[in-house]
């Protein structure tokens, strides 16, 4: 079978899973020093479908596109590490402020710039967990979709063959490509990053991280070019400015009040119906519940 | 025109709930609003469910049939919705959270650029003044959804699109029927009009139907029992709970060994450690192992005849009382105060 051309779709993420009380400071912003930046969780599940796909046909190559700040590159070279074989930063101060829509057709215009056969990205990203974005590039590429995969039984010339995990059950289908895929958390966990990998890759660096540094990399990066993480920006992508960022997203955030509980006493309810009563509408107030 | 629309799942031969639910809440809007409901169902054979959305507040219903539509799939569906809403231009789509709604209203929202916020847990109408244009929008859709892990909770809105998009997670919103019947319009539409061969690409080879799997780690609420609730069956109104906040239900060691529940919902040291938003111990003293897999919960709400019990060193809210009788008014003051 011909080699296929594999993108991953990943978005670097606060980790907003392992957050305790500390997670929002007391004037009720977000406490981003006590979340640590992760490779979005079901982004790693799909590059582990991605990279099964890679060794069932021969020759194919598995690259990830991340659109996000310069220290997004972590992404791509954590995805080196574990087995893709290349990555572009799509990132410009200019996506600054994007919604879903805006997102979406950002990642389009680039990977428009890049072959592909599939497109694999996480079902969706724990800091939104809108699920959007997926589904809205695939629709830009006017490709298919399937979404919440749980696994990728068959490639078959022209065809993959999927189970999706659903609420209530499972569903195989079957669906040409190109298209586009979304991996659903009860897919197999990404493999541990390769030894060998970790070595060749760690001194992978986008243009901007060089500039930054104060080594010379200049012979290094001569010797092995493969170390150079591509970036892209808006024009690279032959993006239009006013699609994009504040200007091109429908959505505005009109409010936002944070979920805050200070440590306290315990207080005492009875168990009288008007206490209760009384407490369930505190909860459904301060949005605990409902 | 201008009316609200909401896209109703079918399963088989009823309506899901997540979608009378939102007509429910779509009726309500539509008066705050002075317009109508309407309904959208594709399938196959789809024959006397409009009067289930009739029932639940739609004006007129909106039939998409065809014999290759038994099963959702994305593009044709996508096709008829948006062919759908182009035609009538609803100020809001509704959608419910669920794997159909949220693999559908994505690439609506795509071919119709509009904004679309995911996971609503409510829904009002107000107004918005834009500072910078100095533009006062009336009647908007305020869209408002938990964000970053449930830390914080967002009011979205779409001030210049239109339909103004949102999914609804499924159970947060009552469904009430109407009192007395009206009956709606049924606006039949042809599917092969609108959408041809090549949007049935993708084809279903299988479906079928499993138990969830139980993901007690991934719930925001978790209402966990332990060896005080006393059996397997005392458990069942602790299960009605979790159903009715939208969460799931964990034991403790002892609850397990004892049988009361499945060792894939054990929580603490040798179970599984969980940091949901509201942990509702029932029955529980708190035991080191235990507190270890649940005291990061944002909010604690202890349920324990003992007032002292230890777990209570460690809850926001402690009920002394049992919870056999607590729980249940849990439930009734919730569905009575939930919107």
């Amino acid at each position: 079978m011909k080699p296929l051309k594999i993108i991953v779709l990943a978005k670097q993420v606060p980790d907003t899973r392992n957050v305790g009380k500390d997670a929002m400071k007391a004037d009720g912003t977000v406490n981003r020093a006590a979340l640590e930046a992760i490779f979005n969780p079901e982004d790693l599940n799909a590059l582990e479908q991605a990279l099964r796909m890679k060794e069932r046909v021969p020759g194919s190559t598995v690259s990830l596109l991340t659109m996000g700040p310069g220290r997004a590159a972590d992404v791509i070279r954590e995805g080196l590490y574990r087995g893709a074989d290349g990555g572009i930063l799509l990132t410009d101060r200019k996506f600054a402020g994007s919604d879903t829509l805006a997102t979406s057709y950002a990642i389009s215009m680039a990977v428009k710039k890049m072959e592909y056969d599939i497109i694999i990205a996480g079902r969706q990203a724990i800091d939104g967990d809108t699920a959007q974005v997926g589904p809205q590039v695939a629709e830009k590429l006017q490709i298919p979709q399937v979404t919440y995969v749980e696994e990728i039984e068959k490639v078959d010339k022209g065809y993959l063959t999927i189970r999706r995990r659903l609420d209530n059950g499972v569903e195989h289908v079957k669906t040409p490509f190109p298209a586009l895929l979304t991996v659903h958390s009860s897919a197999s966990d990404c493999r541990p990053r390769i030894a060998r990998n970790v070595m060749k890759y760690k001194h992978a660096r986008t243009l901007t991280e060089l500039q930054d540094t104060t080594e010379d990399y200049t012979k290094m990066f001569h010797d092995r070019p493969y170390l150079k993480i591509r970036e892209m920006g808006v024009e690279e992508i032959g993006a239009d400015v006013e699609a994009l960022g504040l200007s091109g997203s429908p959505t505005k955030v009109k409010k936002i009040e944070s979920v805050v509980f200070k440590a306290k006493e315990a207080k005492v309810v009875q168990s009288e119906d008007k206490d209760i009563e009384k407490l369930i509408v505190e909860l459904i107030e301060n949005h605990t519940i409902g | 025109m201008n009316n609200i629309i909401v896209y109703c799942e079918t399963n088989g031969n009823s309506v899901a709930e997540v979608s009378l639910e939102l007509l429910t809440k779509a009726r309500n809007l539509a008066v705050q609003l002075k317009v109508k409901v309407e309904g959208i169902l594709v399938g196959n054979d789809l024959k006397g469910l409009e009067n289930q959305l009739f029932a639940h507040g739609a004006n007129v219903v909106h039939k998409a049939e065809d014999p290759r539509l038994e099963f959702y799939q994305t593009l044709p569906h996508a096709g008829i919705v948006c062919e759908i809403m182009k035609k009538e231009q609803p100020q809001i789509g509704l959608f419910g959270a669920t794997p159909v709604g949220r693999d559908l209203a994505p690439r609506v929202a795509s071919v119709l650029k509009s904004g679309l916020t995911a996971d609503c847990t409510s829904l009002e109408i107000g107004d918005h003044y834009e500072k910078k244009t100095d533009t006062t929008y009336k009647n908007l859709l305020y869209q408002i959804r938990p964000a970053f892990g449930g830390n914080i909770v967002a009011t979205i809105i779409n001030p210049e699109t239109r339909p103004q998009l949102a999914t609804v997670r499924e159970g947060v919103m009552k469904r009430e029927e109407l009192t007395t019947l009206v009956k709606g319009k049924v606006k039949s539409w042809k599917v092969e009009d609108i959408v041809g061969k090549d949007k049935f690409v993708v084809e279903i080879i299988e479906r079928h139907v499993e138990d969830k799997k139980v993901n007690i780690k991934g719930s925001q609420i978790i209402v966990a029992g332990g060896y005080g609730v006393g059996s397997k069956e005392n458990f069942g109104i602790l299960y009605q709970l979790a159903d009715v906040l939208g969460g799931e239900v964990g034991g403790t060691r002892a609850a397990v060994d004892a049988g009361f529940i499945e060792h894939d919902r054990q929580i603490g040291q040798t179970g599984v450690t969980v940091r949901p938003k509201l942990y509702i111990a029932c029955g529980i003293s708190g035991q080191i192992q235990h507190r270890a897999g649940m005291m990061e919960s944002s909010m604690i709400i202890s349920i324990n005849t003992d007032s002292k019990a230890p777990i209570n060193s460690i809850a926001d809210y402690v009920i002394t009382g049992d919870f056999a009788e607590v729980v249940p008014k849990l439930i009734r003051y919730y569905r009575k105060n939930s919107k």
